[in-house]
């Protein structure tokens, strides 16, 4: 029965560490122009201030009670020993950040650096859920998955926590590996939107008496691709952060980090265009960013831990993954996801914890790689089996106390008009009418 | 049949956890696991059954 040990950071590391938590909000605001510029423009600004509140909901619940349940390892935490393991499933920090200095240690970056991945979680059901879902009710979820769905998930990985242990106690590899927040970020994330997107329905219009999909244009293709930038930098700043603080790594092998990452995004942006291109004749500019953004995602798990050469393979095939997944979410099982959130972010994130599993060579002197693949699946299983279905029943609840849907008026109007009283572009008349019957 | 899919997740889970502490041997372990997944995906289908009928159902 084991502990894993705390890390301790170089100077250099701390400093590399703090320049890229900085480049974390990049991320954020991509992910929001992205969600504004694929919805329609009558809900424009509704979907830019309810990223704002999501933002601000998120870290001001992490701060409260967020921390307190995820921890850092070496801190105090709820365990039970189990078939010769220590199995630690909560933490027991003090809330609101008492007795806790943010004085640079690591678990004061991994504290802050938390904080600001919360927020990216809490913006990927926006893009799935835009159009349809009150700034209110989005704000209320995004304080369930800031208070508790997140951080639990975070404990268990970043924390120390079980499925971090799964090497030490169980001989499985090194235990779950997810450097960059494949899975207690954007895995979380697409879930949650997943869960949000089945309670709130489709959008009004959206399909036709015959249950085919109509095409709800993106209006604003310049933010998406603008959006898909900010993230690669964001997301850079992510990855380097990730591998310092939860996988160990020198201050030199952020380098490798920021290749690998962008390796991955390249390849998948590219694989999206030439899969859209091949099948529609000409390239789909979101879809490419859908497909760019899903080789992030899938890079963040294992990005430590692969050669440049498998970044480009991971990378190529999450984005075709997440090009045939957006087409399947709308065509075979009816989900209306305006912004691709769950194929990109949960699809593209669990075949990045996969690929930790498939691809990752750790240092010699850190254990046997054996066991590995298995480590992810269980991390995999928790996802699915634990955290799906604990968002859904939250959302659900939550959706009885503070009704998630907007009214049908509402949505005609558009979000904008019916819930700020003001357009994102009040000098254009647009729309066309999605609500006569076809 | 939503809420049996879920309960089967979340079956599906508990036999993958079960498998970590009661199980000694790797091969046991990983069939263990593997079956816990296939419990999943059992109970996936059937949320998404479930929603794709209601959807359906109400237009």
């Amino acid at each position: 029965m084991t502990n894993l040990p705390v890390p301790a950071l170089s100077e250099g590391a701390s400093v590399i560490c703090l320049v890229c938590i900085l480049l974390v909000p990049l991320a954020a605001g991509g992910l929001a122009l992205i969600n504004a510029g694929l919805g329609r423009s009558r809900s424009a600004a509704h979907t830019m201030i309810a990223s704002l509140c999501t933002l601000s909901v998120a870290a001001i619940v992490y701060f409260v009670c967020g921390f307190a349940v995820q921890g850092f390892t070496g801190q105090p935490t709820h365990s039970f020993t189990a078939g010769g393991g220590r199995w630690d499933w909560l933490g027991a920090g003090p809330f609101f950040f008492r007795r806790f200095d943010l004085d640079g240690s690591p678990a004061s970056l991994a504290a802050g650096f938390s904080m600001l991945c919360v927020g990216l979680a809490a913006l990927i059901p926006l893009g799935a859920a835009a159009e349809r879902w009150r700034l209110r009710a989005a704000c209320a979820s995004t304080a369930l998955l800031a208070g508790f769905t997140f951080p639990l998930f975070a404990h268990w990985v970043w924390g120390g926590g079980w499925l971090a242990q799964l090497g030490i106690n169980y001989g499985l590899g090194h235990g779950f590996v997810d450097v960059g927040g494949s899975g207690c970020i954007q895995v979380v994330g697409g879930l949650t939107a997943l869960s949000i997107v089945w309670i709130l329905g489709p959008r009004r219009g959206k399909y036709s008496s015959s249950k085919m999909p109509n095409a709800i244009p993106a209006h604003n293709a310049v933010f998406v691709i603008l959006g898909a930038m900010l993230c690669w930098v964001g997301w850079l700043g992510l990855n380097s952060v990730g591998t310092i603080l939860f996988g160990g790594s020198a201050a030199g092998q952020t380098l490798l980090v920021i290749v690998n990452t962008t390796l991955a995004a390249a390849s998948a942006g590219l694989a999206a265009l030439a899969v859209t291109g091949l099948r529609f004749g000409r390239p789909d500019a979101s879809l490419t960013c859908n497909g760019w953004i899903g080789g992030l995602v899938a890079s963040s798990a294992g990005c430590l831990f692969i050669k440049p050469a498998e970044a480009v393979v991971i990378g190529a095939i999450a984005g075709v993954l997440v090009t045939y997944a957006v087409e399947w979410l709308e065509f075979g099982l009816k989900v209306d996801d305006p912004g691709g959130s769950i194929s990109a972010h949960a699809v593209g994130g669990i075949w990045g914890l996969l690929t930790a599993g498939l691809f990752a060579r750790f240092p010699a002197q850190s254990g046997s790689d054996s066991g590995q693949f298995m480590a992810q699946l269980v991390g995999i299983a928790t996802l699915i089996g634990f955290v799906f279905p604990v968002a859904y029943g939250l959302n659900q609840l939550l959706n009885w106390l503070v009704p998630y849907r907007v009214s049908l008026e509402g949505e005609r109007q558009g979000m904008d008009l019916h819930e700020l009283g003001a357009d994102a572009y009040p000098e254009f008349v647009v729309h066309t009418e999605e609500f006569l019957q076809r | 049949m939503k809420l049996t899919g879920f309960l089967m997740l979340v079956a599906g889970w508990v036999i993958v956890l079960a498998s970590m502490p009661l199980l000694a041997s790797m091969k046991s372990r990983t069939i263990f696991v593997l079956a816990g997944l296939g419990v999943e995906v059992i109970g996936l289908v059937l949320v998404v059954r479930s929603h794709v009928v209601l959807e359906d159902e109400t237009g």
